[in-house]
């Protein structure tokens, strides 16, 4: 059985852009893309330990506030030829809310 | 079912179309492949290397069998392709194997060009050409003694460095009196002779061969003057003609090249065509870059994308032939309506030519020493006005009153140690072993995958060196235009003027009326065009999702994710009130350093992100706003203290900073922007390395622009001199808005001059009174929206992006 913790409305994330959720385990950056879709990733960048949250969005994607990095919000994975992953979380969206398992 | 694409020519152009292709749409076709040659795909520029022993046959696969393999693709190694029939759409092998395709790329390559002599088909008369010449050059080395080429070009003068290294006595034959006369002028040709007859090289120059010949074999070469050499072995290196004779028998349209548009199709329309084997617009092709730029366009296409156009336009040659680096672009012969600026050093092998007309660089030539290739071909595209420079610009960009970042020029001398990029710690021998295990041709490529080059820019010149001498002789670097992105072909100059052409309002609209080929675009590209939109239609609304996190949140962010905070101090003067009050501020938000900027002001740094609200709420309250230290946008304006207290203070610097700043504040800008104000010529403010600066004297004000104290210090130039303080803060006000409304997002005033030349900013600001109001009246018009203090407004109502939307456990 998955866990599902409710995070909020999908309103409070703006578009191309992220809000950060606290866990006692470390920052979650939940992402809203362009075309409505939520993903969630662990709040640090795979090569220095950036922000996510912070960034840029495009696409299925966010650039690294510190070095441009650019990860993967599906799978948490750095793009091109940059090698890393950071932990990417389960979400849903229902009813205008949205759930993340973590 | 998927349609067929044939490829026709396993060689670079052809084999790069796919990859491209493979890039954009890698489902779309079942692609098959002949070869003439038993090989996957390799590196032809590289043959020279493998003649000289550097390198082996397997080092200059660019694909091996295996990427065939992975990538779906049907290879057909030494099968050759006889016939065409362009109605049932299908190919025919010389065995008589029939195979369909739906589309056909023809990248048939071109051959050697074998001058019509008697006595050309004797055994030993060969080209230089594929790895069956390389083949038959080293096994000839092992038995014979003497060698001629025919040919003094670049490939002839390859093979004659190769064939000495393999122990032969090595004569090259040259029609003309100056050695690849297609890149250098006769001084540089001079130079090089010299330099080649010293490792040992014999020269017959303004020859022309009459007749090969020998018995069994070839046995000597005989001239049209009457003189004659005897040699083992003719390597004809005259130049090569596109291979047409395929597409010809099939009917496709033809003239010395096959004949292709600006889309890489041919007149058949389910035919394309790239590489050597093309004629585009009259021209045909032999360097590396133009045939790469054709591949990108050709994909697009056969994606079935049908944006990118294929424009030829000047050129550049970067060129490392036996050791020695070479650079030429443009016209750089000139003739009677042209000036040359010439440096000669013999002692160095040092040979640099100018070429310039109605003060614009139309052509370059350089021998030895080319670290400043790039710079000169980049003022050559943008037509910049080199008058103001003309004194110095030909001992390079170096020089251009500025000191530069290292000393180095050459990489050609340094060890596998040693660092190229000061920025990410990147060393030559990352750099070397990155282009050829990851086979990279290009700057961007380089820079993606070692991050050399890839932040501050300045080691840009030595990574093209790198790539240069990486990759063998045949570099050509420089596309004709650069684009904004990977998300479009388009320029900033061309997207700006669209911007105004098609009146574009919004970020979504341009991204759709010029056809991006990405929904959202990227962070390189949003926040230009947020800025282009922001700075062309004053009723723009601003898309904080398109600006970097910075001028987002209105902080700067740290190495750890906290913030810094800059409160504005107006002209760098401050009181006790004020001081206490940002005391008190960092007791209350626990601010773990607090520094005095180089700005004169102070930095508040280590600040989390939930708390920047709170602390600018205070901060307001106390009499400050924000200081934009985070954005592309006026930083300060640092001041002297000036006549009010210095006893060399001229006027009243400190008071005029204040003005200064309190008019430009707010502003957004193409980067960010400094200003300074010094009370006499001693310059305590540091006024010449801003971008825009005042020097008061007795009788004015020296007005300066374009400086620069950062990667490259660059001092100002001189834009003129003003009697007044209103006169001082109007050339100011236009000065900024030309820059705002001419130069590219992320272009520091410096760069921007150069590339347009300081005298069309004078001619602007300067010289036409009525445009320095009408600009200085468009700045001032913006200001009235810009000078919202950002902080209050988002205290008052912003609090909510920057507080965590759920706290768990």
């Amino acid at each position: 059985m998955q866990n599902w913790t409710e995070v909020g409305p999908v309103e409070s994330v703006p578009k191309k852009g992220s809000r950060v959720m606290t866990t006692p385990d470390g920052d979650v950056a939940i992402f809203r893309t362009s075309s409505d879709e939520v993903f969630a990733l662990f709040d640090q960048c795979p090569h220095k330990k950036g922000p996510l949250s912070q960034g840029i969005v495009y696409d299925k994607r966010v650039a690294c506030p510190l070095h441009n990095w650019v990860i993967d919000l599906s799978s948490g994975e750095a793009t091109g030829p940059d090698e890393g992953c950071t932990r990417a979380f389960e979400t849903k969206v229902e009813d205008g809310l949205i759930y993340i398992s973590l | 079912m998927k349609e067929k694409l044939v490829l026709i020519g396993n060689g670079m152009a052809g084999v790069r179309t796919l990859e491209e292709l493979l890039k954009l749409a890698p489902e779309k076709y079942d692609i098959t492949v002949f070869g003439d040659e038993p090989y996957g795909n390799y590196n032809r520029i590289m043959l020279s290397p493998v003649l000289a022993g550097d390198k082996t046959i397997d080092q200059i696969m660019i694909n091996d069998r295996q990427w065939y393999v992975d990538n779906g693709i049907t290879l057909h190694a030494g099968k050759k392709i006889t016939h065409i029939n362009r109605v049932k759409r299908q190919v025919e092998t010389a065995e008589g194997e029939v195979f369909e395709y739906d589309r056909l790329l023809m990248a048939t390559g071109s051959r050697p060009f074998m001058l019509p002599l008697p006595g050309r088909d004797l055994p030993g008369v060969i080209s230089f050409r594929d790895i069956a010449d390389v083949d038959n050059m080293l096994e000839t080395a092992k038995s014979y003694k003497k060698a001629v080429v025919i040919g003094g070009g670049l490939l002839g003068l390859e093979a004659a460095n190769g064939l000495m290294i393999q122990g032969m006595e090595v004569t090259v034959v040259h029609i003309a009196d100056v050695l690849m006369n297609q890149q250098l002028d006769k001084p540089a040709s001079d130079l090089m002779l010299n330099e080649l007859q010293a490792k040992g090289l014999n020269f017959l120059m303004s020859h022309e061969t009459a007749a090969i010949e020998g018995k069994k074999r070839v046995e000597k070469v005989v001239f049209k003057n009457g003189t004659e050499i005897d040699t083992d072995l003719v390597v004809m290196a005259v130049g090569i003609r596109p291979n047409i004779e395929l597409a010809q028998s099939a009917g496709i349209h033809c003239e010395r090249g096959i004949v292709v548009d600006d889309t890489m199709q041919t007149f058949d329309p389910k035919v394309y065509a790239v590489g050597e084997c093309v004629q585009h617009r009259g021209a045909t092709f032999g360097l590396v870059a133009p045939l790469f730029e054709q591949a990108k366009v050709c994909a697009n296409h056969l994606a079935q994308m049908g944006i990118a156009r294929y424009v030829s336009s000047i050129t550049s040659t970067k060129l490392k032939v036996t050791g020695i680096d070479l650079f030429s672009a443009g016209n750089f012969i000139g003739d009677e309506s042209t000036e040359d600026l010439v440096f000669k050093d013999a002692a160095r092998h040092v040979y640099k030519k100018l070429v310039i007309q109605d003060d614009k660089l139309i052509g370059a030539v350089l021998y030895g020493d080319t670290v400043d290739g790039a710079w000169y071909f980049q003022l050559m595209r943008d037509g910049t006005d080199v008058s103001s420079i003309r004194e110095n610009m030909l001992f390079g960009q170096h020089h251009i009153g500025d000191s530069g970042h290292g000393a180095t020029n050459s990489v050609d001398g340094l060890p596998d140690d040693a660092e190229i990029c000061g920025c990410n710690g990147v060393c030559k021998g990352d750099i070397v072993k990155a282009i050829s295990k990851h086979s990279l041709f290009t700057l961007d490529e380089v820079k993606a995958h070692t991050k050399a080059s890839a932040s501050c820019g300045s080691c840009t010149g030595l990574v093209e060196q790198l790539l240069a001498s990486t990759l063998g002789s045949d570099f050509n670097d420089t596309p004709s235009k650069k684009a904004m992105c990977g998300c479009t072909s388009m320029s900033h100059g061309e997207v700006k003027n669209a911007i105004k052409e098609q009146e574009l309002k919004t970020i979504s609209d341009l991204m759709t009326a010029l056809e991006w080929k990405t929904a959202d675009g990227c962070h390189s590209c949003r926040p230009a065009l947020n800025y282009y939109l922001l700075s062309t239609w004053p009723d723009y609304q601003d898309d904080p999702q398109s600006r970097f996190i910075n001028e987002r949140v209105h902080a700067n962010i740290q190495k750890d994710g906290t913030y810094s905070v800059v409160p504005r101090i107006w002209g760098g003067v401050t009181n006790a009130n004020e001081l206490r009050a940002i005391a008190d501020i960092s007791d209350k938000y626990k601010v773990p350093t607090v520094k005095i900027t180089g700005g004169q002001r102070i930095d508040l740094l280590g600040v989390k992100k939930d708390d920047l609200p709170k602390m600018w709420a205070d901060l307001s309250e106390a009499g400050f706003v924000s200081g934009h230290a985070y954005g592309k946008s006026l930083r300060t304006v640092k001041t002297c203290v000036g006549s009010e207290w210095c006893r060399f203070g001229t006027q009243d610097s400190t008071g005029l900073g204040i003005k200064v700043e309190k008019m430009t504040w707010g502003s957004w800008t193409p980067h960010k922007f400094k200003i300074a104000v010094s009370g006499c010529p001693r310059n305590c403010a540091e006024a010449t390395i801003k971008d825009f600066g005042i020097v008061c004297v007795d009788s004015g004000y020296e007005l300066h622009v374009g400086g620069n104290g950062g990667i490259k210090v660059r001092a100002t130039d001189f834009l003129c001199k003003v009697a007044t303080e209103e006169e001082a803060m109007e050339y100011c006000a236009a000065f900024m808005q030309l820059y705002r409304e001419d130069a590219h997002y992320l272009e520091r005033t410096a760069p921007w001059i150069e590339r347009v030349g300081l005298k069309s900013v004078q001619a602007k600001v300067v010289d036409d009174h009525d445009n320095r109001k009408i600009l200085a009246q468009r700045f001032y018009e913006s200001q009235e929206k810009s000078q919202d203090d950002p902080w209050a407004e988002h205290a008052a109502k912003q609090r909510e992006n920057y507080i965590p939307i759920k706290q768990v456990g």
